[in-house]
């Protein structure tokens, strides 16, 4: 029935494909990290364009499929002369798009801050930019750490849909595998089984950083 | 030479006035104390002065210094660019209901975070100047933890050391006392008397009158946006002129706390906007 041995034989090839599904998560990750930043803050900086900027591109990220921004990116590209390799297709539509979902728990979070903590920081003379340095977003990022591992945990998983334009992340060398053995069930449990531990290692990074690194606040 | 003039200040909360035509002198080391009932625009005419909020009209002058303009014909008033307005604002030392410590930073930290980042004060210095503003209000043994690991008289006290830490001409207090728990009205109190035997020139808005009668030069009792009457603590509270003045008193010494009511702590915008703006996050309400 369930055949082990030949997840044991698949094992090294799905490494590769993990591999390849790090290296662009982690590659997203800073990227939307730094995105999603960005527009949060653009968002509440109070200059009308900025937050309008950021506002819209919410709008476009959260209204579209991913695998349609993935496309366009891939497919969507060449016809105006920039050719995209796969991987960093990735990259680019998966940061783009973990960008805008972040820009909005930034945008939550800032606000969410007791607005005595404004006060007090522009009562003893600082200014709006350095109220935003040196409060708000030491306290955002302590606050938002959930959400955001969330949305790292998404982006990840959300990998598995570069397997749309071939490259050769995780979910794709499991269908090649499948292509050739025609073993759906064992192959895509072993699949499972490796993003559990990838999403794995993120929860617990997460979950270091809440109890061990901002403690208390 | 009086440290701050304010002249025919006005405010409305969109139809609603806060603020009518409030003018008053505080003179340097003088005590003034402000008494009145909820939504009497004390807590306004404390913000007007820090350009936490902005008046309609009038004028704000610190040490000879305009905050904003309000000497155009039509007195209405304008704010200064905000650098100019951040740099003129940390003159003024502002002590909230509510603490606000920031909540990121040690106590030691929040006392040596603004002349660091604002007056560019190297860190060493600043912490050990702040660690003596703290030493020097009894909080030395507290440097190192979060507000969150404070009580609330030693959060207040730490939040009237960052006020210090800018060596502002003049300290407001927005009714320092009113979250506090009884037992802890004290020792802020006694911090307070300090600051002002070191001849602080210090603007109080309190209802601890014993606290005002002892301590205050001078008291000054509004109603629904004016000063309606002014004089020595000792004649104000014990032979009101104005009968508004009379009865308020009257309410004060029955109930002792007028502004701690059934519903918990009021935040001093929601009196005056109603329901129409929900200020601070019910965490942080809680917390304090």
């Amino acid at each position: 029935m369930f055949d082990f041995a030949l997840i044991v034989q698949s094992i090294p090839f799905l490494l590769r494909g993990a591999v390849y599904t790090v290296q662009v998560s982690v590659l997203a990750i800073v990227f939307g990290l730094a995105l999603g930043w960005l527009l949060g803050l653009a968002a509440v900086s109070g200059v009308p364009a900025l937050s309008a900027v950021s506002w819209a591109y919410v709008q476009f990220i959260r209204g579209t499929p991913l695998l349609i921004q993935i496309f366009l990116i891939y497919f969507g590209l060449p016809a105006v002369g920039i050719n995209v390799p796969a991987f960093w297709s990735g990259v680019i539509a998966l940061g783009l798009n973990s960008g805008g979902f972040q820009a909005e728990i930034v945008r939550a979070g800032i606000e969410s801050i007791d607005r005595g903590q404004t006060e007090a920081a522009r009562s003893i003379g600082m200014s709006r930019f350095k109220t935003l340095v040196f409060i708000l977003v030491p306290q955002t990022i302590r606050r938002v750490l959930p959400p955001v591992t969330n949305e790292l945990i998404t982006l990840t998983k959300s990998s598995s849909l570069l397997s749309a334009i071939a490259a050769l992340e995780l979910t794709h060398a499991g269908q090649l595998i499948i292509a050739r053995t025609f073993a759906p069930f064992e192959i895509y449990a072993a699949v499972a089984v490796i993003y559990l531990a990838l999403v794995a290692v993120l929860s617990r990074g997460s979950a270091f950083l809440e109890k061990r690194v901002f403690v208390n606040y | 030479m009086a440290v701050l003039r304010v002249e025919h200040l006005s405010k409305s909360f969109g139809t609603t006035p806060v603020l009518n035509d409030v003018s008053l002198t505080v003179e340097k080391g003088e005590i003034l104390i402000i008494i009145g009932p909820s939504g009497s625009g004390k807590t306004t005419l404390l913000r007007c002065i820090h350009c936490l909020e902005f008046p309609d009209r009038g004028t704000i002058v610190l040490d000879g210094v305009a905050f904003g303009a309000g000497d155009a014909p039509d007195r209405r008033w304008r704010p200064d660019p905000p650098r100019v307005l951040d740099a003129k604002r940390r003159r003024v030392g502002f002590v909230f209901q509510r603490f606000n410590l920031f909540a990121n930073l040690t106590a030691l930290d929040n006392v040596s975070i603004g002349p660091r980042r604002v007056l560019g004060v190297a860190t060493t210095p600043a912490r050990a100047r702040a660690a003596a503003l703290l030493d020097r209000l009894g909080l030395a043994e507290h440097a190192r933890k979060l507000p969150s690991q404070l009580s609330g008289g030693q959060q207040q006290r730490v939040a009237i050391a960052r006020a210090l830490s800018m060596d502002p001409a003049l300290m407001l207090f927005d009714e320092p006392t009113s979250a506090l728990d009884p037992e802890l009205v004290d020792e802020v109190l006694t911090t307070m008397r300090e600051l002002a035997r070191s001849g602080m020139t210090m603007i109080v808005v309190t209802h601890e009158l014993d606290f005002a009668r002892e301590v205050g030069d001078r008291v000054i009792f509004m109603d629904a946006g004016r000063i309606v009457e002014e004089g020595r603590p000792a004649d104000v509270f014990s032979a009101p002129r104005e009968e508004r003045t009379r009865a308020f008193l009257r309410r004060l010494l029955r109930t002792g706390a007028p502004h701690r009511p059934a519903t918990g702590i009021e935040s001093p915008r929601g009196r005056i906007h109603g329901e129409t703006e929900p200020t601070t996050d019910a965490a942080a309400d809680r917390r304090a």
